[in-house]
């Protein structure tokens, strides 16, 4: 059984991967678009208005409990690890999150999973009667079955408490381009030396069409607020340029834009690890360099 | 307010990760320690909020003797008390996890009062199970919200905001309640030297870990294959300007 209704892409990848272990039946919360599957359970309830992870558990867990799947899957986001770990803890199951691929093997299942957000690969077992896991983000081929599947609604009986843990009000925030949809990233580390450093690369950004992101050293000096950090605890980032100014290029830097198509890092060390998995670099000072990289297309544009 | 606030000591690997011969654990010989990022502002957030609104801040731990190292630092940036549960055992699976840290919050309150506001971190460095804090909140009957970058305490309820796209979601749990934080909720502080030497002197409170293992267990880590490609180095300095923009008139981006 495949929960889904978060992410059209990433549900299909969690539908891949439950496709090599059995047939599949989807559950949503209202409907779904997804097809191709055995059966599509829809969850209703008038406590089910906004996303409520307890209550979303608890509607699983009856369902399990009356249709007993041998597995709940669902894709690897903050919210569907957030309510499987809720289903785990009402049933007293083990729960295997990120999980990248899985051979059944009669009671017990192998897997493998993410650890330390994608800088080390586990190898573990799940015994239970039960499993649960959720699949990470973009490790799976997308399923692509279409045909209309039976829809069957199910109704749990859920207690008035369970709304303490309900979404009560949604604050929208005017955003430009942000680091998850920006084609280019001009990101800064500890090199650019200070807040008022980042004009630059401000600049930059604007003539690329792309968004500003930064290190860890820099959201902790304070330089730069946390939505522009990318990383292990920060943003995950897939544009097609990451140009990496004055970072060092750590592990848990690298996770975060190791999705990039191509990496530019600007560094004054020749040996930083950033330099030396770039695709592209340039050795210097990121202060000269960016304001002659911005100089050369403003002239570029003119002589057009 | 008592608040209590779950940390993980972890290596903290530079660029690369080695791996201990056996492939069992992070080969950690020459590096320091720390907890996650999201753990260390929960500690500040904990602080912060009894600051504001007084009562004390417990840190409590589940590791070998030398998490110790970790629960001193979180006293030397105001954290009053330190337990740690500990074991030689590596690798503890989230459910022995969560029944260990759940069975001693228990024990604390019984001993003394409940802890209005429990913190752990979003996800764990090492293991980023995403549910340690799930699981304690079902074992005390709580309600719990993960992914939190904000909260403020008003009359025995808890606001709490998660950054989404395009903006944030709000909730409103009960106290006693958990919350799950995020990187981000505040700029943690570094401690002082009174709060160095407190934390030198601090007792430290030990208990020993006794729990039958869960239905996860780890068999072996690995490093992914990393695609190696040569770099191109465009040149250096300024003098490197004109070949940047061919790479990005290449790549289509102007
Ligand atoms: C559990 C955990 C999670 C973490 N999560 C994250 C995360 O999400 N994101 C993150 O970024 N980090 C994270 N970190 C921190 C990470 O380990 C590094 O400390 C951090 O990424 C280093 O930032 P930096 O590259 O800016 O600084 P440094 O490592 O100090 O590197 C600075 C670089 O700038 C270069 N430089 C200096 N001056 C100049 C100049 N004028 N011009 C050009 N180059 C110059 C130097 O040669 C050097 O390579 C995490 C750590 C842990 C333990
Ligand atoms: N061994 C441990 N000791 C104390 N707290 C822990 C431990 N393991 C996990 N936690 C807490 O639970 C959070 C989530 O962990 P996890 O479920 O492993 O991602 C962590 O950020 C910690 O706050």
């Amino acid at each position: 059984m495949v929960f889904v209704g978060e992410s059209d892409e990433l549900d299909r990848q969690a539908l891949s991967l439950a496709a090599t272990l059995g047939s599949v039946e989807v559950v949503s919360v209202g409907p779904t678009k997804i097809g191709g599957v055995e059966r599509a359970w829809q969850i209703e309830s008038p406590i089910l208005s906004d996303y409520a992870p307890e209550a979303i558990a608890e509607s699983l867990a009856q369902l399990v409990g009356q249709q007993m799947p041998s597995a709940v899957i669902a894709a690897g986001t903050e919210r569907n690890n957030e309510v499987l770990a809720h289903l785990a803890a009402l049933l007293d199951l083990p729960l295997a999150t990120n999980v990248l691929s899985v051979a059944p093997d009669q009671d017990d299942w192998r897997l493998s999973r993410v650890r330390w957000g994608g800088s080390l690969i586990e190898e573990a077992t799940l015994s239970a009667v039960l499993k649960l896991l959720t699949v990470a983000p973009h490790s799976q081929t997308v399923w692509n079955g279409s045909q209309a599947a039976t829809t069957q609604t199910f109704e749990p009986e859920l207690s008035e408490e369970l709304v303490r843990t309900r979404v009560r009000e949604r604050v929208a925030l005017e955003e430009g381009i942000t680091l998850t949809t920006a084609p280019v990233i001009v990101s800064g580390g500890r090199g650019v030396g200070s807040a008022d450093g980042f004009a630059v690369l401000e600049e930059l950004a604007a003539l690329l069409g792309g968004a500003v992101g930064c290190s860890r050293v820099v959201t902790n000096n304070g330089w730069r607020s946390h939505r522009d950090q990318v990383g292990q605890t920060g943003t995950r980032v897939a544009p097609q340029l990451y140009v990496a100014c004055g970072i060092s290029g750590a592990i848990q830097h690298w996770v975060g834009m190791m999705a990039a198509k191509k990496v530019l890092a600007i560094n004054t060390d020749p040996e930083a690890p950033m330099v030396t998995k770039a695709d592209y670099a340039v050795i210097g000072d990121l202060h000269e360099v960016l304001p002659a990289i911005i100089a050369e297309i403003r002239r570029r544009q003119e002589s057009r | 307010m008592k608040i209590l606030v779950c940390v993980k000591r972890v290596p903290a690997p530079g660029a690369r990760i080695n791996l201990t011969p056996d492939s069992r654990s992070i080969d950690a010989r020459h590096l320091s320690f720390t907890v996650s990022p999201h753990e260390e502002c929960a500690v500040e957030e904990a602080v912060r909020l009894k600051e504001l609104h007084g009562g004390t801040v417990t840190v409590l731990t589940l590791g070998n003797a030398e998490a110790e190292e970790q629960l001193r630092y979180a006293i030397s940036v105001g954290a009053d008390e330190a337990d740690l549960i500990s074991t030689d055992e590596t690798d503890i699976d989230p459910q022995a996890t969560a029944s260990a840290l759940s069975n001693r919050i228990s024990e604390l309150e019984g001993a003394s009062e409940t802890f209005d506001l429990i913190l752990v971190g979003n996800e764990s460095a090492d293991a980023g199970g995403y549910q340690v804090g799930v699981r304690i909140a079902h074992a005390l009957g709580r309600p719990v919200i993960n992914g939190i970058k904000g909260v403020k305490v008003e009359d025995q309820t808890i606001e709490a905001r998660r950054e989404i796209d395009g903006g944030f979601e709000i909730y409103r749990l009960p106290l006693p309640a958990i919350v799950a934080v995020k990187e981000g909720i505040n700029l943690p502080r570094y401690p002082t030297l009174p709060g160095r030497l407190r934390a030198k002197k601090a007792e430290v409170t030990k208990v020993a870990f006794q729990q039958k293992p869960g239905g996860l267990a780890m068999v072996s880590l690995a490093t992914p294959v990393e695609q190696q490609s040569a770099t191109r180095v465009l040149g250096r300095g300024a003098e490197a300007a004109p070949a940047v923009v061919d790479v990005f008139e290449e790549l289509g981006l102007l």
